[in-house]
This record gives structure tokens, sequence and C-alpha cells, in this order.
């Protein structure tokens, strides 16, 4: 906890709820993708589609899911769909404005892995895979990418290409025949990165309160580079700060519960 | 024509030893009962499919059943990895098997082709990706009036698949509903389904019209198990059971914990317990 009063991991969330428009349809990442979503739901956007990869479209659920297919999800989207039409018409089609994507690994191109650590064929660690992600990170309009820095976790060069980004910077995307923007905005715990707009080489652009460059750099695998006219991103509002915590606890209430508490 | 059985044989009559089979049901409405039965009947050499292999496959692989995983996503849904298919792949345990990776893109639309009678399945997928280098499954074509690069994968077509849904009627047809996933098309693509069911009622005539209904004549066995689907959930019944799958997370970290566990609640249990599990998740009318 910061002497401001609010966390790392909150900041992370309410900047990335921010990016998010009203007029938007997101597919959804499980995690702090899922959070960031539906903090954005429940306070500038309230009219935001939310669609979870289980077929869930326009879903605004009272509790963040533990998996992208809880049935809260359902009970309150809009309407749901079969998988396969889920990526057929919904994501292959082009009706996605924004695939908002977590990482295992990421490097500075917005490449994703999620598959494993190592060798693919002999893993020293099995990751879950991509599910999804390999699609939405070429279908979807736009990639928003959210993860708490690490060393491990921001690399040089990561170990498999679960999802492509900008691969080897500059105009790989278009020389793949991939006509989508893909990654355009990074947000950590720390900061906000954008893509140059030549290299496609994250860059941070806004630095969160109280955090230093060298912190930036010293949980980043790769030579960090800063835009020449930096922002302090604002700090959190009371109201982003309570819907975030509310919804954090009617969420471990829920979970805890085994349904329980769901049941009332 | 489809037989209402009870499920120790609905799953003899229709799994054989070597089969390829799958058990559907995206985080809803997964056969749970339908793989422990098949568990406790002890099948070997099976090649497993199954989008998001979640706590059943990794039971299965746990018990050294799978030859072969086909997937598109082995994590324990919103809690982490699946450490039974983890000590599989990474170091032989019980033993090695052999992987098919693909995207959720990938495996939605081989099983519609599959369900379409198609041999391969084509859509915009896998660009940049490294599973298209790993997988020799995955391949492209060129569209023959644009030009287009696109992946093809092949048809999934099981022997037998599996799937839980909410309930038949009498003469065996069966509705589907809420987050339906894939388990349609995986029917229909199938040599050969099994479902169980919730309950059986009298009839559909009330039904709204566009609801997902299997026709009897889609299926070969149903078996009635309430619960058969916890710790996954069937909407309308009962709620998907969190906090189980966080404990599996400890559970399968251990061999022996893993070992100790499936006796006590898969192989000296039947298909009757299961309704007792999903009491305190039933919603309150």
């Amino acid at each position: 906890m910061s002497e401001i009063g609010f966390t790392p991991n909150e900041m992370m969330t309410i900047a990335a709820s921010r990016a998010l428009r009203n007029d938007d349809v997101c597919f959804v990442g499980i995690g702090a993708p899922s959070a960031a979503c539906n903090v954005a739901r429940l306070t500038h956007a309230p009219d935001i589609t939310l669609i979870y990869e289980s077929g869930t479209i326009g879903t605004a659920p009272n509790v963040l899911p533990l998996s992208i297919g809880d049935g809260e999800l359902c009970e309150t989207a809009v309407t749901t769909v079969a998988v396969p039409e889920m990526f057929r018409y919904w994501l292959q089609g082009g009706r996605i404005s924004i695939g908002f994507l977590g990482a295992a690994q990421l490097d500075k191109f917005g490449n994703i892995n999620t598959t494993v650590i190592g060798d693919y064929f002999h893993p020293k660690t099995r990751l879950p895979g991509g599910g999804g992600a390999p699609e939405i990170a070429t279908s979807s309009k736009e990639i928003y990418i959210t993860m708490a820095q690490t060393k491990r976790g921001m690399v040089e060069k990561i170990d498999f290409f679960t999802s492509f980004g900008h691969g080897e910077g500059g105009d790989h995307r278009h020389r793949l025949g991939i006509d989508t923007s893909g990654p355009t905005l990074l947000i950590t715990d720390l900061a906000i990165w954008k893509p140059d707009p030549v290299t496609k080489e994250f860059t941070v652009v806004s630095l969160h309160p109280g955090v230093s460059r060298q912190q930036v750099q010293d949980s980043c695998g790769w030579v960090v580079k800063f835009a020449e006219a930096l922002d302090e991103t604002p700090a959190p509002s009371e109201l982003e700060l309570w819907t975030l915590r509310d919804l954090q606890a009617r969420t471990k209430a829920a979970h805890e519960g085994t349904g329980k508490g769901k049941a009332a | 024509m489809v037989k209402f059985l009870p499920l120790r044989q609905a799953v003899a009559e229709n799994l054989n030893d070597g089969d390829s089979v799958a058990f559907e049901g995206f985080t809803h409405l997964i056969p749970t009962a339908a793989a422990h039965e098949a568990i406790r009947q002890g099948f070997r050499d099976l090649t497993l499919i199954r989008m998001t292999p979640d706590l059943i496959y990794d039971q299965m692989i746990g018990m050294g059943m799978a030859k072969k995983i086909i997937f598109s996503y082995v994590g324990n849904p919103g809690v982490g990895l699946l450490r039974r298919a983890r000590d599989s792949i990474e170091n032989g345990f019980p033993r090695s098997i052999e992987v098919e990776e693909h995207s959720h893109a990938g495996m939605a639309n081989a099983y519609e082709a599959g369900a379409a009678g198609l041999p391969c399945a084509v859509f915009r997928g896998y660009r940049g990706a490294g599973l298209a280098t790993v997988n020799p499954n995955i391949k492209s074509v060129t569209c023959p009036f644009t030009g287009e690069v696109l992946a093809a994968v092949p048809s999934i077509r099981p022997d037998v698949t599996f799937i839980h849904a909410q309930k038949a009627d009498k003469k065996g047809n069966v509705l589907v509903e809420g987050i339906i996933g894939i388990q349609k098309e995986a029917v229909l693509a199938a040599k050969r389904a099994v479902v169980t069911v919730e309950e059986v009622v009298d009839n559909f005539d009330d039904l709204h019209p566009n609801l997902t209904v299997l026709p009897r004549w889609t299926i070969a066995a149903i078996s009635v198990v309430p619960g058969g689907s916890h710790p996954s959930y069937a909407h309308g019944y009962y709620a998907r059971d969190n906090a189980a799958y966080l404990e599996w997370d400890e559970i399968a970290a251990d061999r022996e914990k893993f070992r100790a566990w499936m006796q006590a609640n898969v192989i000296e249990k039947s298909a009757d317990d299961f309704a007792a599990r999903v009491e305190h998740l039933r919603k309150a009318a």
C-alpha cells in the first residue's frame, strides 16, 4: 500500500478501465482484464459490451467470474451463443473493437506467451496455452494488454509465440496479412505504455503516481524507452477505488462460499 | 435409437479402449459423472478431445488412461495449471502422452466441420502464432476467389462424445441451455453420443421453439444423473463449485494425494453420489 491509499495493482486495474469507452465491444480475458472491464462498466462506461469466449455477449456480472464460463455471465448477458458462432461470426466477423488480454510472458513488441516456459516439446513449465488468444490477437481491431511488471514476465525474448503482437516490430503484422492494429496499449502496475508509431516498440508514456523511471526499468527485462513528454497517470478517484474494492469483496465472498452465498 | 440406460451400462456399451472420445461442455455442463464412470471402468489408450481439458482430463491423464490429448486450453479455468496433465507432459508420469494443441477457434471450427461432414475446417486463424509451427495438423489453404491465405485444420470426428444436459423428454430428445458451448457440434460430429441429464420430463411441448434440442435419433444412450456435472454446473439447477476448482489445485499438485483422492472420490463411488455433491449449490427457488 502506498501512502496515498491505493496499491499498484489497484492503479493498474483502474488505469486499464479508463482506456475503455462506452461504445466499445470488448472481448474479455480472464483475470486482470476482467476486473478492469467490469470497473469500466460500473463507472464511466455503463453501456460497454463485454464478451467472454464462452459465448456470453453483453454480460454484466455482479461478481467477477472465476472462469470464462461462470453462470453469472450467461444469466446477465444480452444473449449467449455457441462457441463456434462466438469465434466465427463475432470475432472473425470483425465485430470486436478491443481484445483485452493478460500475459505470462510479454516482449517489447506486445507478443504474448502463455504456452510454455522452455522448449515446446520438452517444456520446463507447461502453461495453459492460448485458448482464444491467438485469434483474439489478430481479429480484434485493437489489443490492450495488462499485467504486473516482473523481470520474469517482461522479457527480451519470449519462449513461444502464443499470440502475435507486432512480431519483430515495424510492419511485421502487415507482412503476415494481418490487417488489424494489434497491441495499442499496455497497462502495468507502474506505467502506461504505447507502441512507437514506426518501430512498434512499447514506450512508456505515463508513470503512475509516485513511480520512478528506475522502478519501471528494474522490473522489466528489456531496456525501457520513455516518451519525451512523460505524463503522470491521475491517481484513482474515490469512486473508482470504491467500485473496484466493492467488486473484489463481492467476488471473494462468492468464490469462497462454494456457491452458498450465490444461492441467496 | 436412443436407449435410457444406467450410466455404467451406457459407458460400457459405447466406449472402448483406444477410442477417440470427446467429453465436452465449455466450463458449463461438463460431463464429470460420465468421465468418472470411464475411470472406474479403466479404459486405456484413449485419445481425449476437449477444448478445455479441465479437471476431468487432469484426472483421466493422471490415471494413465490417455495416449493422446487434443485441446486448446490446458488450464484450471481462473485458478491456474492442470498439474496431472503437466506431470504427464513435462515428466512422462504416469505415462507420456502425445499432444495436439490448437486454439479455441481452431477446435470450434474443427468440431463444426465434423458435424457438417467436412474433412477440414477453414478459417482466418493462427497468423503469426507459434502453434502453426509445432502442430503439423495446422496447415493453410488459399481462397480460390480472393487469394487470401486461410488456416485449415482436420475436422474432429470422435468415435464417441459424452455430454451432460439439463433434461430429456420421455422419448429421449435432449435440451441444452445456458452456455451451450460446443455440445451440439460435438454430438453431431461423433459416431456415437451418450448424454447424462439432470432429469426426465414428460414432454417439451412448452419450450421456446428455438432452444437447443438434440433429437433422440442423434443420441445412442441417455443416463439420468442428477448433479452429474459437479464441480461444473447446470444452468437452472445448481451453481459452479468454484471452491472445488480452487481445492483441486492442491489435490493435483501431489501424486500421492491425487491417487488417494481418486480412490476415495471416484473409484469407491458411483454415479448415484453426484446428487448429494450439489445440494448446497442448488439455487433457492
